[in-house]
C-alpha cells in the first residue's frame, strides 16, 4: 500500500527483534472479546485513480459557484484568491508541519502568526489579536464567555441583526454556565435600539455590521451607554472585506471584535474549514481565549517568535482554563495572512471598493423590478429584498435555470414568516453586470 | 501552592555570536524581516480593475483613515513565504514523534481532491438540490466511521478533537437532564490523572466537577481505586483508549459495565485510534461516544497548528441528542436537517459551528479511507504498533521506559536514565534539533517524570526509524557518559537559538509597531545588522 | 522571621499583630521557575482557610495560592504586576502577595514552623 514503508522482510526483521511472531500478537492486550471477528463491510483499498474517479464523480453532482451566477452571502462569500496563495500553503513546510511547540524549528508559523495577529489588529482598529479561532461563530460565543469572565455579570444581550448561526452556536456553548441570554427581535429594518436594554447586570452587547439583513450602522453611540454601564460591547464581522470601506469595530468603540476571515484566502467549500478572528483591547489580554504568538529575543539576541501567555490554555490549566480550545485555524490563517499581503492596503481598499460598486449596482437593478424592494440603504456588499412570495421557491426555481440568486432568510430563520420573503443577495469583486442583469432578467420572469 | 513542574529555566550563558556574511544569511538559512518592514506604499500584489465613479451608501461609516496594511509585489511576497517556510520543520521533512498527535505522511492526493472545484466553489446554503455530491460524500464519511467504531450514529459538525470533546460531554449532560427529570443532579466527572488537558477543561464547560482516577504502576486506570470513586452522582467517565501512555486500557470493559451500572455514560477520547482502527471497535467495549481527530488518524494536514476536525461517534442513547445540522437520506435525495422539528424523538444540543462543518478535511478524510480501505487501516495500525515497539526495544537498555511490557502505538520513557547527568528532558529534546529530529512529546502525561512519549506512527519507513534510533542512542550514551556540553544551550544549528519565553510571556509584543517592541530589539541585535 | 508559619502547599504567612503577610517560599519559587503573572484577589474579599487566593504563573505553569489562614484580604502587592520576578528574586520578602486580617489566629497553630518546614521539604527531594 502506497503510503506504507514497511515490507514483509520489514516487518519480519522487527519482530524479530522485538520477540513476536506477528503483529497480531502486539495485540495481546486488547480484551479478546474486542478484537475484531469478522471482517468489516468495508472494502478494500484503491489505488489513486480510482479513488480520483470516484471522487470526482461526487464533486461533478454538484453546481459550483464557479460556474453560474452566484449571489450568496448570508456569512460567507465568494472572492478571487490569487494563484500565489494556494501555491504557498501547499509547501510541505506550512501544510505538514505541526503547532509551533519548539519555537527554533518552528519560525515560519511564528513569524506568520505574528504578521497575522497584526494585520486582524490593525483592519479591526484593536489592540491585540490571537492567532485564530475555528470560525466567527465559535469566537463569537468565546467572546461572550471571556466577557462574562471579565465583568463576572451574567445577562448578556444579542442583537437581532446577529447571524442566526452566531447566535445559535453562542447559545449551546453557554448552555450550562449560567449565562441568560437575551435575543432581541430581528432586525430586518435595522433600526433595533439596544440601549434600552442595558443595565449593571448586563456583560456584553453583541451587535454584527453589516448586520445580518445587510444593513451598516454606527455603534459609536451604543458603545459609549455600554461603557457607561460597566458593559463590554462585542462587534461581529461576518464579511471581513468589508473592513476595507467601512470605520473599524474598534473606531467605533467596540472591546472585542470577533469576524469569519474566510473572505481572505479561503474557498467557500460548503463551510469550512474557516477562520476565527478575534481581537480585543490589551487590558483583557490574560482573558483572551486561544493561542497568542509573541516576540522575544534569542540567546544571541535576534529577534524571534514564541507562542506565549500558554498558562490561559488548557494544556495547562485545565478545568480553569479560558477555552478548551486545542488547535487554531492554521492554514486557513496562513491563508488570510498571504491573501491580505498581496493586497496591500491599496489593494485591499480597491477589493472593498469593488465589492460595494457591484452591490450599489444589484441594488440599482432590482429595485426596479415591479414587486422587489430593496431593504437595505446603506450596505456593503449584501442586500435583503423583499419578494412577492415566498423566498426560498423563487430561489429553487432560479436553480433549476441555473442561477444561485441568493441565501432565503428562512433557511436560516423558518419560523418568522415575516420573513419568508425576505432574500439576501450579495456581489463581490466576482460579480459581473452580465450576471447582475441575467439574475434580474429572470427574477421578472418569475414573479 | 499546589507543586508544579519548571520548565523555563533559561540558559545562564553567554549568548554566542553569530557567524554569519555581510547579509545577516548563513547560506540557505535566510533573515527575514516582517512583512511591515518591507511595505513600500501603494504597492499591491494583485491587479483589481478600477472602480467606475458612484455614489457609495456606506452612510456615515465609511473609513476615513488608513489602515496601515504593507504593500509588496506578488515576487515579494512569494520570496517572502517561502523564505519563511523554510524555517518550519514538517513532516515532509522528517520523522516527527509527537506522542498521542500522529504526524503521519499526509497524501497529496487529498490536496488535489480538496481542490476540485465541485467542492471548493459550494457555498453552504445553495439549495440542496444543487449540492447532492457534497452531502452524498459527507454521508459516506460518516457510515465509514460508523463502521470502523461499530456504533450507531456520528456527529460531524465539530471543528477539532476539543470540540468534538465539547459535543460529546454537552450530548451527555442533555442525554442526562432528560433522564433525571429536567436538570440532573450529577455532576461528577472521572477523567484519569494522565489525561490531556482538554479532558478536564471541556467536562468544566458543560458544568461539571472534574475528579481524578488515580494510574497503577502498570500505567493503567487504577480499577479498584476507579471502584470506590463511583456513585450515583457519576455522570460520565472520559477515558482515552489507549491511553497517553502508549497502553491499551485492559480493565476498559469492566469500566464501562462500572459506569454504566450507576447510569452514568462512557466517554472515549479518540486522539488514539490510530493504534487500533481497523481491529478493534470501541463500540464493542462499551463507549458511549468518542471523537475522532481526522487530523491525527485519518491525515488530514496539519496545517502548522490547524485547522483541525473532530466529529464524534456516538451510541443509540445519546443519539437522539446529536447537534444540527445531520445529513439525511430518502431513498432519492439527500438533504440537511438545520433546525429543530417539534414534536421529535430528536433533541439536539444545538449547533456547534456556523454551517455544516469542515467539509474540507471530510473529502481529505474520504480520500484517505478510500485509499486504505479496511486491508489497509488494518495494515496501518499495525505497522504504527509494531514502528512503536520496535523504537522501545532499541531504546530501553539504554532510556528507562515507564512501564513494563510492550505498548501500543506510541512508547513512553521517563528521566530516569537522566539523573545525575545534569541533563533534564528539555535539554535531551533541544539536543535532538541539533541531530535533524523534532522533539518527541516532553513532560507529558503529567504522571510520568520528565516524561518521553515517542509515537512514529506507520508511515515512517524502516530506515527512517534506524536513523532515529541510531541518534537518540547516540545523545542517549553521550548524556549518559557526563558529555554536558553537546545539550547545554542546544540547539546550536537552527534559524534561532534557544528563545526567551520569560521574556515572552512578561512583557507580551503580541504586533508589530507597538511602542515596546521597538524599544526591546537588544544593541547586540542592531549591531549585528540583523 | 521567628512566627512564620508554612503550608504543606508552600505558602507562608507571617503576623504582625493581627495582619497576616502571605507569600510563597523560596522553594516554591525555585520550583516555578521565572514567575510571569500573579493573579491577585481584590481587596476586602474574604477567605476561608485553604480556599483560592489568586494564582501564580510561570512559563509552563500555573500554581494556585491557598489562603493559609481564614480572614479579610486588607492590602495586595501592587509592585507584582509590573514585576513579578520579585516573587523569584526575594520570595520571603518584597515578594509577598496579599496581607490579610485574620480571623481566628489559632488556625496557624496547625501550620509548620521553620524548623518543621525545611525537614518537609528536604523530604520532597
Amino acid at each position: 500500500m502506497r503510503y506504507l514503508p514497511l515490507t514483509d522482510n520489514d516487518r519480519h526483521e522487527m519482530l524479530g527483534k522485538v520477540g513476536l511472531s506477528s503483529v497480531d500478537s502486539l495485540f495481546s492486550d486488547v480484551p479478546e472479546i474486542a478484537r475484531l471477528s469478522s471482517e468489516l463491510e468495508l472494502p478494500d483499498h484503491k489505488g489513486e485513480f480510482e479513488v480520483e474517479k470516484i471522487i470526482e464523480s461526487l464533486a461533478g453532482k454538484n453546481v459550483s459557484t464557479a460556474d453560474v451566477p452566484s449571489f450568496l452571502g448570508a456569512g460567507a462569500y465568494r472572492h478571487h484568491i490569487p494563484a500565489a496563495v494556494d501555491y504557498l500553503i501547499q509547501r510541505g513546510e506550512f501544510l505538514t508541519s505541526y503547532t509551533p511547540y519548539q519555537p527554533e524549528i518552528s519560525q515560519g508559523t511564528l513569524q506568520m502568526l505574528f504578521e497575522f495577529q497584526t494585520q486582524v489588529s490593525l483592519i479591526t482598529g484593536m489592540e491585540v489579536a490571537n492567532a485564530s479561532m475555528y470560525d466567527g461563530a465559535t469566537s463569537c460565543s468565546e467572546a461572550v464567555l471571556m466577557a462574562r469572565r471579565i465583568t463576572r455579570r451574567d445577562k448578556v444581550i444579542l442583537s437581532g441583526g446577529l447571524h442566526p448561526h452566531y447566535r445559535a452556536v453562542t447559545e449551546t456553548h453557554t448552555k450550562y454556565l449560567d449565562i441568560e441570554i437575551i435575543d432581541a427581535p430581528s432586525d430586518l429594518n435595522g433600526l433595533e435600539d439596544l440601549s434600552k436594554l442595558i443595565s449593571q447586570e448586563v456583560s456584553c452587547v453583541v451587535v454584527q455590521n453589516p448586520n445580518f439583513f445587510g444593513h451598516l450602522k454606527d455603534f459609536s453611540k451604543l458603545a459609549k451607554t455600554c461603557h457607561a454601564n460597566g458593559v463590554l460591547l462585542i462587534a461581529v464581522v461576518s464579511e471581513v472585506i468589508s473592513l476595507g470601506a467601512v470605520l473599524s469595530p474598534g473606531d467605533m468603540g467596540a472591546d472585542i471584535v470577533v469576524a469569519e476571515g474566510q473572505s481572505l484566502g479561503n474557498p467557500l467549500s460548503y463551510g469550512g474549514p474557516y477562520v476565527g478572528l478575534f481581537a480585543t483591547r490589551e487590558k483583557y489580554l490574560r482573558q483572551m481565549p486561544g493561542r497568542l504568538c509573541g516576540q522575544t529575543l534569542d540567546e544571541t539576541g535576534r529577534r524571534g517568535w514564541v507562542l506565549t501567555l500558554s498558562t490561559r490554555e488548557q494544556h495547562i490549566r485545565r478545568e480553569k482554563a479560558t477555552s478548551n480550545i486545542c488547535t487554531n485555524a492554521g492554514l486557513c490563517a496562513l491563508a488570510f495572512c498571504i491573501h491580505l499581503a498581496l493586497l496591500g492596503e491599496s489593494g485591499f481598499r480597491r477589493l472593498a471598493e469593488l465589492n460595494h460598486y457591484r452591490a450599489v449596482q444589484i441594488a440599482d437593478y432590482l429595485n426596479n423590478i415591479n414587486g422587489v424592494d430593496v431593504l437595505t440603504n446603506c450596505f456593503f456588499n449584501e442586500i435583503s429584498i423583499r419578494l412577492p412570495g415566498p423566498a426560498d421557491e423563487v430561489v429553487s426555481k432560479l436553480a433549476s435555470r441555473n442561477i444561485l440568486a441568493g441565501v432565503p432568510v428562512s433557511r436560516l430563520i423558518p419560523n418568522e414568516n415575516e420573513l419568508n420573503n425576505i432574500l439576501l443577495v450579495a456581489a463581490t469583486e466576482c460579480t459581473s453586470e452580465a450576471e447582475i442583469e441575467k439574475l434580474s432578467k429572470a427574477l421578472k420572469d418569475i414573479i | 501552592m499546589t507543586h508544579s513542574r519548571d520548565l523555563s529555566k533559561s540558559s545562564k550563558e553567554q549568548p554566542i555570536p553569530v557567524n554569519s556574511g555581510q547579509s545577516g544569511h548563513q547560506g540557505l538559512n535566510m533573515e527575514e524581516a516582517l512583512l511591515f518592514e518591507l511595505d513600500s506604499k501603494g504597492k499591491s500584489g494583485v491587479d483589481l480593475p478600477t472602480v467606475p465613479k458612484f455614489e457609495n451608501r456606506l452612510g456615515s461609516v465609511s473609513r476615513d483613515s488608513n489602515i496601515g496594511l504593507p504593500g509588496l509585489s506578488e515576487p515579494e511576497v512569494i520570496r517572502h513565504y517561502t523564505r519563511l517556510s523554510q524555517k518550519n520543520y514538517a513532516i515532509d521533512t522528517g520523522i516527527y514523534p509527537l506522542g498521542s498527535c500522529t504526524m503521519k505522511h499526509n497524501p497529496r492526493l487529498n490536496e488535489k481532491l480538496v481542490r476540485l472545484s465541485g467542492f471548493s466553489g459550494l457555498h453552504p446554503l445553495q439549495p440542496v438540490e444543487t449540492t447532492q455530491g457534497a452531502l452524498e460524500l459527507i454521508d459516506k464519511t460518516a457510515s465509514w466511521l460508523k463502521i470502523l467504531t461499530g456504533m450507531p450514529a456520528v456527529a460531524m459538525s465539530p471543528a477539532a478533537g476539543a470540540h468534538g470533546e465539547f459535543c460529546g460531554m454537552m450530548a451527555i449532560r442533555a442525554a442526562l437532564d432528560q433522564r433525571d427529570g429536567g436538570k440532573t443532579s450529577r455532576r461528577r466527572v472521572l477523567v484519569p490523572e494522565s489525561a490531556h488537558g482538554t479532558n478536564p477543561a471541556t467536562a468544566s464547560i458543560c458544568g461539571f466537577i472534574i475528579d481524578t482516577i488515580p494510574a497503577n504502576d502498570s500505567g493503567r486506570v487504577d480499577i479498584e481505586a476507579f471502584k470506590k470513586q463511583m456513585g450515583d452522582d457519576v455522570a460520565a467517565v472520559m477515558i482515552t483508549n489507549p491511553n497517553t501512555c502508549g497502553l491499551f486500557e485492559s480493565d476498559i470493559i469492566e469500566i464501562s459495565e462500572l459506569i454504566h451500572e450507576v447510569g452514568g455514560f462512557f466517554y472515549c477520547d479518540g486522539a488514539n485510534f490510530n493504534a487500533i482502527v481497523g481491529r478493534v471497535r470501541p463500540g464493542d467495549l462499551g463507549i458511549d461516544c468518542m471523537h475522532i481527530n481526522l487530523h491525527k488518524t485519518f491525515s488530514t494536514p496539519h496545517g502548522g497548528g490547524g485547522p483541525g476536525a473532530g466529529p464524534v461517534v456516538l451510541s443509540a442513547s445519546l443519539a437522539p441528542f446529536a447537534p444540527l445540522p445531520w445529513v439525511t437520506f430518502d431513498d432519492q435525495n439527500y438533504s440537511l436537517v438545520e433546525h429543530e422539528i417539534k414534536p421529535t424523538e430528536k433533541f439536539p444540543i444545538g449547533r456547534l459551528k456556523a454551517f455544516h462543518g469542515q467539509m474540507g478535511m471530510f473529502i481529505r478524510t474520504y480520500a484517505y479511507m478510500l485509499s486504505h480501505g479496511k486491508d489497509g487501516l488494518a495494515q496501518a495500525s499495525g505497522d504504527a504498533v509494531l514502528n512503536a515497539n520496535y523504537i522501545m526495544e532499541n531504546l530501553k537498555d539504554l532510556m528507562t521506559p515507564a512501564f513494563e511490557g510492550p505498548c501500543m502505538h506510541e512508547c513512553l520513557f521517563d528521566d530516569g536514565f537522566l539523573r545525575g547527568t545534569g541533563v533534564t528532558t528539555l535539554d535531551f529534546s533541544k539536543a535532538m534539533i541539533d541531530e535533524g529530529y523534532h522533539p518527541m512529546t516532553m513532560y507529558f502525561p503529567l504522571i510520568v517524570h520528565g516524561a518521553m512519549l515517542i509515537e512514529p506512527t506507520e508511515t515512517e519507513s524502516k530506515r527512517s526509524l534506524d536513523d532515529f534510533i541510531n541518534s537518540i542512542r547516540y545523545l542517549a550514551k553521550s548524556a549518559i557518559s557526563g558529555k554536558k556540553e553537546k545539550f547545554i544551550g542546544s540547539p546550536k544549528f537552527t534559524p534561532r537559538r534557544r528563545l526567551d519565553e520569560t521574556r515572552a510571556a512578561r512583557s507580551p509584543i503580541l504586533r508589530w509597531n507597538s511602542v515596546k517592541a521597538q524599544s526591546n530589539e537588544s544593541d547586540e541585535a542592531k549591531t549585528n545588522n540583523l | 522571621m521567628s512566627n512564620r508559619r508554612y503550608t504543606e502547599d508552600h505558602e507562608w504567612i507571617e503576623l504582625e499583630g493581627n495582619i497576616g503577610v502571605v507569600g510563597i517560599t523560596d522553594y516554591a519559587q525555585e520550583q516555578l521557575g521565572d514567575v510571569v503573572f500573579v493573579e491577585l484577589p481584590d481587596v476586602g474579599i474574604r477567605l476561608t482557610k485553604s480556599d483560592e487566593l489568586g494564582v501564580v504563573e510561570s512559563v509552563k505553569a500555573a500554581a494556585e495560592i491557598y489562603a493559609p489562614a481564614s480572614g479579610e484580604v486588607v492590602e495586595v502587592n501592587e509592585e507584582l504586576s509590573s514585576n513579578p520576578s520579585l516573587v523569584n528574586d526575594d520570595a520571603d520578602g518584597a515578594g509577598w502577595f496579599v496581607k490579610m486580617h485574620v480571623t481566628n489566629i489559632d488556625e496557624l497553630n496547625d501550620l509548620m514552623d521553620e524548623v518543621a518546614y525545611s525537614s518537609y521539604i528536604l523530604g520532597l527531594q
